[in-house]
């Protein structure tokens, strides 16, 4: 009986992650509307731009190989099961014990090299170019990525998602120098890691500027539909990664459904004020040379190491 | 407030003044430059009251006023007034790329570490562990007055080097006797006048405040 509830609550939590995601990227698209003064088309607008996409058809290039077919599935797929190892809704998830945190960085990493593959598959000069630029911004952003994660990990003594949510969220709020070096690096590879602004432009269609959207040109589609949902999805992964990390409270730890319903209610509220603050960051800033980009996740690798250092000499 | 708490906000500000250091580090304008110079001083000062309060020395609140005063407005407005005489808008030239800086500033910092081991365990203070954030900041000024060429950087990696020095102080001993502080807060005073009308000499004779230019002035043999 106990495991049936653990798997019914994990199979929920997958629901929320794959229903909700969009909802979230729509809020981050109203937001960004409202502060550049624009009618904006609404929270559901992904929805239907998903569903626009599965019932167009699917072309592809005479010359793709299995991996062009492969990779949105992949994508897809990957971004899924990240999403029911993470502890959004619950404490106790079924899958949660199968794998820690790094091998969550991982599996993103896997997608986005498939992805980087798919791009350069059809042999077009945007989709080399844009997996180029993503494999540049990758190998910055992952260091300062996993510097951040082994802060937060030292301070829960262990790299389990689960335990370092519950090591924080039973702590008392203390003033801790390294996790607060740790949240604001995390902030800015989230913002490098979701393609945001300084970074790169998610609304950008102007070729020489785009990173992403520059692997996925030559998809249509559900292979796009498919890209787009699993790209929204690690948008809201990366964001309930940091709230797990840094601001579990609230997050159910026993079974019942009330608490299950105040932990998504709660997870609501407060994907809400990140998105805000997203926003904000993302309207204040203009984007970023990609050569000055070192500099950007260079700062981003800088706390997140003073974050390690921090924790051994402060406290 | 109990004694955990004070010393929990202690580090977290030694953390903040390390943090700026850093963000002087890799800064390329001098109007932040010198904006981040005067949070380091705030951050200093306020960390100065926090540790006159815990271990009731009341001549620390002095100091702690002094550094408002000084390091918070005075030498901040003294060089904003250089930076708009001099007409300096050009962004700050480094001789090391900034990425490489910042990543030898963590190896300071790590060193600095190791180096203040032997005092943190003989001490007995609660400020001990942030003795070796102040030693890295004292090296940290050093490194900036390093790598950049223009004057007035490096007169800032000069003055944030006295800041580092006034913490290590605070930290490792509770401040120095105050007649020591005053002196020292005089003699900063006096010689950021002094750097300024350097300045305006070495901006007349050169056109520039670049100090690769001063190696004109080598006798060549």
């Amino acid at each position: 009986m106990k495991a049936l509830t653990l798997i019914f609550i994990e199979i929920l939590q997958a629901i929320v992650v794959i229903a909700l995601a969009p909802a979230f990227a729509g809020w981050v698209d109203v937001l960004k509307c409202w502060t550049q003064g624009r009618t904006s088309a609404g929270v559901m607008q992904p929805y239907r731009n998903i569903a626009k996409l599965f019932v167009k058809d699917v072309v592809i290039a005479d010359n793709a190989s299995w991996i062009f077919r492969f990779t949105p599935y992949l994508v897809f797929g990957s971004a899924v099961v990240v999403g029911s190892v993470v502890p959004i809704i619950s404490m106790n998830l079924f899958l949660a014990p199968s794998a820690d945190i790094i091998v969550v960085i991982a599996i993103f990493a896997t997608a986005r090299f498939f992805m980087a593959l798919a791009g350069m598959d059809i042999g077009t000069a945007f989709g080399g170019m844009g997996a180029s630029r993503e494999m540049m911004v990758a190998s910055l952003t992952e260091p300062a990525i996993l510097m951040a994660i082994f802060t937060v990990s030292l301070a829960g003594r262990s790299t389990s998602l689960l335990h370092i949510a519950r090591a924080f969220a039973s702590g008392a709020l203390v003033l801790r120098p390294s996790i607060v070096f740790a949240g604001i690096a995390f902030v800015l590879v989230v913002i490098a890691e979701t393609g945001r602004i300084p970074v790169d432009n998610p609304s950008t269609h102007l070729e020489l500027t785009m990173i992403h959207e520059a692997m996925i040109l030559e998809y249509s589609g559900r292979h796009l539909a498919l890209i787009e949902w699993g790209a929204m999805i690690r948008f809201f992964l990366f964001v309930t990664l940091g709230i797990a990390c840094f601001l579990p409270w609230g997050i159910a730890v026993t079974d019942n459904a009330g608490d299950i319903a105040t932990s998504v209610f709660l997870m609501v509220i407060k994907l809400g004020i990140a998105g805000a603050v997203l926003v904000l960051i993302e309207t204040g800033l203009a984007k970023m040379r990609l050569f000055r980009l070192t500099e950007f996740l260079g700062a981003a690798f800088l706390m997140a190491t003073l974050g390690v250092i921090a924790f051994f000499i402060l406290e | 407030m109990n004694l955990q708490v004070l010393a929990q906000v202690n580090s977290f500000l030694a953390a903040l003044v390390l943090l700026t250091a850093f963000a002087m580090l890799s800064q390329r304008k001098i109007n932040s430059l010198v904006t981040l110079f005067a949070w380091q001083g705030l951050f200093l000062s306020i960390n100065t009251a926090v540790v006159g309060f815990v271990a009731s020395k009341h001549h620390l609140y002095i100091s702690s006023l002094l550094t408002l005063s000084i390091k918070v407005i005075l030498l901040p407005y003294i060089l904003h007034v250089l930076v708009v005489r001099l007409k300096i808008r050009k962004e700050v030239e480094t001789i090391v790329n900034i990425p490489t800086t910042m990543l030898i500033g963590i190896a300071l910092v790590i060193f600095s570490y190791h180096l203040t081991a032997p005092v943190r365990e003989m001490s007995t203070l609660i400020t001990r562990s942030t003795l070796a954030v102040a030693l890295a900041t004292v090296m940290i000024g050093l490194l900036m007055m390093i790598t950049r060429k223009h004057a007035v950087t490096q007169i800032i990696g000069f003055l944030a080097m006295e800041n580092g020095l006034f913490f290590a102080a605070t930290s490792a001993t509770y401040g120095m006797p105050l007649v020591v502080e005053l002196g020292v807060a005089l003699d900063v005073l006096i010689a950021a006048f002094i750097f300024g009308i350097f300045f305006f000499h070495i901006s007349t004779t050169f056109d520039s405040l670049s100090v690769e230019q001063m190696e004109s002035l080598r006798e060549d043999n």
